[in-house]
């Protein structure tokens, strides 16, 4: 039985309630998108022009040269190759690994259920801290190597655990009826299991791929030396740092020429257009996933 | 002396019992572990995993006791006791920094929360559904941007030359000229908050909102039909209804209050602001890695670690007294 709003009447109260509610959401959607509308207008707009000030949520002077500037360097062409490759690469691993540590930990009668999680949930609250991990890294050759994107991040005791959660509510007769037609563990896993758990796969999927593809102190700390290995974020936070101490950045100037305009294009320009480089595909492939995590992290996530 | 031999004897009984107990529970657990040797191949290389990466480290901290040398390596280098602890205590730009870690992760942690919870109060009052799912996802929106680009555009918003919010003060009256906000020390932690908060309050209402479509919608008609308005329904029933959940998640954040985030705090740090805005772990990284004081930097962390657990643990047993689900 659905409950109607105004089953009983609305009140005074009610009315100036909701009108008020409403208007906050507005100015909440308003604050939220403008510094988005703001950094796709300046990215469009002419670099000279963006300085005089003023640029709200739309272009003045409407261009592509910003865009041009940015892609056409090699940095960050090959910045944006690593970036896709990692994210990839870990969200594969992520959700593998996942799936592979929750189903055994959601068996009840798992001889080493009690030790293995507690190993896992200990991971949540103590880390060695950075300097044992730098000298980790260290010896096992993953400085300035790019599998240090991808081995270490293997595995997350909070995805295990919302993953878990999610299995060990399917009901018990799917994997069952597949003991007793003779099913090993892994068929199980990957034929029963796998399927049913999609839902809470993506959101595992998202997170691992969000977290990877945001990740700029990984390159900052592990692997800073090898321009090869940069990353999409990296190279945003350089172009940051560098706005940060307000020093312009002539490369960029002479690009802007390269690419065959006569505009100069400026810092704020850059950093701009960049930031939309590194966000886009964030923005893209979230409406999509988004129907599923409310579910699957609620499901998980609450009763975990 | 008839009592204490038979006393004796039943000690007898007793440890030979146990003994043949633990010997039959460790057959039977070897038994069990060959039957479910799938399972167990299953999570044992995520398990070989966490035991280089996260706890290897860990051993690590025996760094943080010694005057380290990396060609000396742990074995080599000298032991010196608490000696770095007390360095540290000494340091008075440790004490700074730890003041500011603990500051901004509190306001975090309140702003955090109370925003959350009102967002999500909010939007569960919301009487078009359609409005709401539009808004609920333009929330969760900063949270999957990076820091990067958020501190980006936090700094693009407070510049003083063309920042939005600049340009809204100037031309409300509030400001006669425009202000360096990032420059400003009284600022600095606010500036934290509120970007923690525009990032985060969608996401963090997520599972509040859930919780509170577990209510049941009878107590509202109830409450209604006493004559309950919405704010007292609101106050009543809703708050009360996620009060389990706002527990165990307060619990949580409480053991990684000094965990919490320093991505946020290095992107936004400029000269200008560096007493206040350096927290733990850039300390650790200045002085471990950039000037090679390895075991004080380890001493910091290792520090930063126990505390964490010891709030977590306090958190915990708290909770338990007050009778509210726990997390271990």
């Amino acid at each position: 039985m659905k409950l109607k709003r105004y089953a009983f009447g609305a009140t005074i109260e009610d009315r100036v309630f909701d009108t008020f509610n409403a208007l906050f959401m507005v100015a909440l959607i308003v604050v939220m998108l403008y510094p988005f509308a703001n950094m796709i207008a300046i990215s469009l707009n002419e670099s000279l022009d963006t300085i005089r000030g003023g640029i709200s949520i739309w272009p003045r002077e409407f261009t592509t040269a910003n865009f041009r500037a940015v892609l056409s360097r090699d940095e960050i062409y090959d910045a944006a190759v690593i970036s896709v490759a990692r994210t990839l690469l870990s969200t594969f691993i992520g959700v593998l690994s996942a799936l592979m540590v929750a189903y055994p930990l959601s068996r009840k009668n798992f001889v080493l259920k009690k030790p293995v999680s507690i190993m896992f949930l200990f991971t949540m609250y103590v880390s060695g801290g950075l300097i044992p991990v730098y000298f980790l890294m260290r010896s096992l050759g993953l400085l300035n190597n790019f599998w240090v994107y991808v081995i270490p991040g293997m595995t997350s005791a909070f995805n295990i655990m919302i993953t878990r959660s999610y299995i060990s509510q399917l009901p018990d007769s799917f994997v069952e009826s597949a003991k007793i037609d003779g099913a090993g563990e892994f068929r199980i896993l990957f034929t029963i299991i796998f399927p049913l758990v999609l839902p809470v796969l993506a959101v595992v999927a998202l997170f691992v791929a969000v977290g990877n593809w945001n990740s700029w102190f990984d390159t900052f700390l592990f692997a800073p030396g090898r321009q090869e290995l940069s990353t999409l974020q990296f190279e945003l936070q350089k172009v940051l740092q560098a706005a940060s101490q307000q020093i312009a950045s002539p490369d960029f100037t002479r690009a802007g020429m390269e690419a065959g305009t006569a505009d100069m294009v400026t810092p704020t320009s850059i950093r701009a257009t960049m930031t939309i480089v590194a966000t886009v595909p964030v923005l893209f492939v979230y409406p999509f996933l988004q129907k599923y995590f409310v579910k699957g992290l609620t499901l998980g996530g609450v009763k975990g | 002396m008839n009592g204490s031999l038979s006393a004796t004897s039943k000690k007898i009984e007793a440890v030979s019992l146990k003994k043949s107990f633990v010997l039959k529970d460790a057959k039977d657990f070897f038994k069990k572990l060959s039957v479910q040797k799938a399972l167990v191949l299953m999570c044992a290389p995520f398990v070989l995993h966490i035991i280089i990466f996260n706890y290897i480290p860990i051993w690590g901290w025996i760094m943080a006791f010694q005057e380290f040398r990396p060609h000396l390596g742990i074995s080599g280098s000298e032991f010196v006791g608490l000696r770095q602890f007390v360095t540290l205590f000494q340091d008075p730009l440790f004490t700074t920094v730890l003041r500011n870690t603990f500051a901004m992760s509190s306001m975090n942690l309140v702003f955090g929360f109370l925003s959350a919870i009102t967002l999500a109060i909010l939007l569960n009052e919301l009487v078009n559904k359609t409005f709401k799912k539009v808004v609920q996802t333009i929330s969760y929106l900063p949270y999957f941007v990076s820091w990067v680009v958020v501190a980006n555009l936090v700094i693009s918003s407070l510049s003083p030359v063309d920042g939005i919010i600049n340009r809204v003060l100037l031309a409300t009256g509030i400001l006669e000229e425009p202000v360096l906000f990032m420059g400003e020390e009284g600022y600095f932690w606010w500036i934290v908050v509120f970007s923690n908060m525009w990032k985060n309050v969608g996401w963090n209402s997520i599972i509040y909102l859930s919780a509170m479509s577990g209510i049941d919608p009878e107590l509202y008609q109830a409450a209604n039909i006493d004559g309950a308005g919405r704010l007292r329904r609101i106050w009543h029933i809703t708050i009360p209804g996620i009060m389990p959940i706002v527990s165990i998640l307060l619990i949580m954040n409480l053991g990684w209050i000094l965990n919490a985030g320093f991505e946020q705090q290095l992107l936004l740090t400029n000269p200008l602001n560096m007493r206040v805005s350096e927290v733990i772990d850039i300390y650790v990284l200045r002085y471990g890695i950039s000037m090679g004081r390895f075991s004080l930097a380890t001493a910091a962390g290792v520090f930063r670690s126990v505390v964490s657990i010891i709030m977590l643990l306090s958190a915990n047993a708290i909770a338990k007294k007050l009778g509210s689900d726990r997390i271990i």
